[in-house]
């Protein structure tokens, strides 16, 4: 049976892992390498490394580092942050990484991920998408908004309507971070996690907000996600990831369990 | 030494990483005459079936291919590598491939809304029969799967390992001789798949 996935979150800063809510007040964590082949051999999933300052300061992404991280972990990971072109993708993928996230530049030059998908393969590609709740039904019927540039900036459209476009441009897997929940670990956006899911054919990666092994369990019996994004709740050393999924298998949830 | 083929069918990268990282020389190559000088075989890939053949017979490396595997040098297919050897696929409104392993390739379908297509992340494989790569890995061990279309191997004695996916048991590892399979990836199957690939280093084929 196919496994659902836990998937640490290393926001990187400087080549260090950092942690904030809503992207503000970050502390530094560690060594993102460490921090990686620790959460690894701890029996994680998958990985995903934001370069979050990358974007804001028009650099390019730290390729050394994700060379590393290739040499040092032998399961999937997903770079995003700084990715500004095809170029970029390549260089990202060709060092290693399993897939690249693209979000705010999907949103300004959409046509990026349908030349991405082509080149390098649907299953490479993942959009990470940051919607808001809206209260306008008739500009959101789906009630989120999607916003760019780390929740700054509002951009009018509709989430639904923008992870059904993405699909059809040919991403392979969709992130949803709640605006709402991100950082909170006050359980993630349910209703929106199950909303995507149900409405594209492409597997949908729940994010922000989880902070207990419960909250893992409602976002995968009932916002139907395929995987799951976490940060605070490991970093911290609240909770390793073997406790994680002792606590999931425990709840009847299928996880792998041999690593 | 274990030489990867180069057949401009995804990013070889981490296939190569995974090798050196447990203590292995790697060569990579797209010349046929490297092809038929080699020790062991890794023959990887992602993609589309259609344009990974194309890329083969203009490379002119089919040949090369098919006279190591009849030679009996250790050959290991992964994702689209295993998927090309068999007779046919589904994919790109049905591709003739190789022929050398019996059986086609298929499309996953369902009907649950909420089981997506590709398969992508870890899933259990059945020994269904005792092959020396599953040396000192334990039965019912997961492994990394990313794919739209599935084996399905026609002879019985090939299938060495099983999934199940959409409601379908597929041939998730196929051998037959030298030859041996997998539809997921152990190069991304952590410390479990790394173990696989160091027992096809070591496995003479027989």
């Amino acid at each position: 049976m196919l496994t659902k996935r836990i998937i640490p979150c290393l926001d990187v800063r400087d080549r260090k892992v950092t942690k904030g809510v809503r992207f503000q007040n970050n502390i530094d964590l560690g060594d993102p390498i460490e921090m990686a082949v620790s959460y690894s051999d701890g029996g994680c999933d998958e990985l995903v490394f934001y370069d979050i300052t990358a974007s804001a300061e028009g650099r390019g992404i730290d390729i050394d580092m994700v060379r590393d991280v290739a040499k040092a972990v032998h399961i999937p990971f997903a770079v995003g942050g700084g990715i500004k072109n095809i170029e970029d993708m390549r260089q990202v993928l060709l060092a290693g990484a399993e897939k690249v996230s693209v979000n705010s530049l999907a949103v300004s030059n959409p046509n990026i991920i349908a030349e991405g998908a082509r080149l390098f393969g649907s299953q490479c590609i993942v959009l990470g998408m940051d919607p808001v709740k809206a209260d306008d039904k008739q500009k959101f019927p789906s009630g989120y908004e999607i916003t760019t540039q780390g929740f700054r900036t509002r951009t009018g459209m509709d989430a639904l309507e923008w992870a059904r476009r993405a699909e059809g441009l040919g991403v392979g897997e969709i992130v949803v971070n709640s605006v709402d929940t991100d950082g909170t670990q006050r359980g993630f956006e349910i209703n929106l996690t199950r909303m995507i899911a149900e409405n594209v054919g492409i597997p949908v990666v729940a994010s922000g907000g989880g902070g207990t092994c419960g909250h893992l369990i409602d976002v995968f019996n009932d916002g139907k996600a395929d995987a799951a994004i976490i940060a605070s709740m490991i970093h911290t050393g609240r909770f390793t990831i073997k406790q994680i999924k002792d606590e999931l298998v425990a709840a009847g949830i299928a996880i792998r369990k041999k690593w | 030494m274990i030489t990867i083929i180069d057949y401009k069918a995804g990013n070889l990268t981490s296939v190569k990483l995974a090798f050196e990282s447990i203590g292995l020389k790697v060569k990579i190559t797209d010349r046929a005459d490297e092809i038929l000088y080699a020790e062991k075989i890794v023959f990887p890939g992602v993609g589309a079936a259609k344009s990974a053949m194309e890329n083969l017979k203009s490379l002119n490396i089919l040949d090369a291919i098919k006279k190591v595997i009849a030679d009996g040098v250790p050959f290991f297919g992964i994702c689209i590598g295993m998927q090309l050897l068999f007779e046919s696929s589904e994919e790109n409104g049905g591709t003739e491939c190789t022929g050398i392993l019996p059986g086609g390739v298929k499309k996953f379908k369902t009907s649950d809304k909420f089981c997506k297509i590709p398969q992508m992340g870890w899933n259990t494989v059945k020994i269904i029969k005792s092959h020396p790569i599953f040396d000192g890995i334990q039965d019912n061990s997961e492994f990394y799967f990313v794919h739209s279309f599935y084996p399905s191997c026609s002879e019985k004695k090939y299938i060495i390992g099983q999934t199940e996916y959409a409601d379908t048991v597929f041939s998730s590892v196929a051998g037959k001789g030298n030859l041996i399979a997998t539809q997921f990836h152990p190069e991304r199957s952590g410390r479990i798949g790394l173990k696989l690939l160091e027992n096809f280093s070591r496995w003479n084929g027989k």
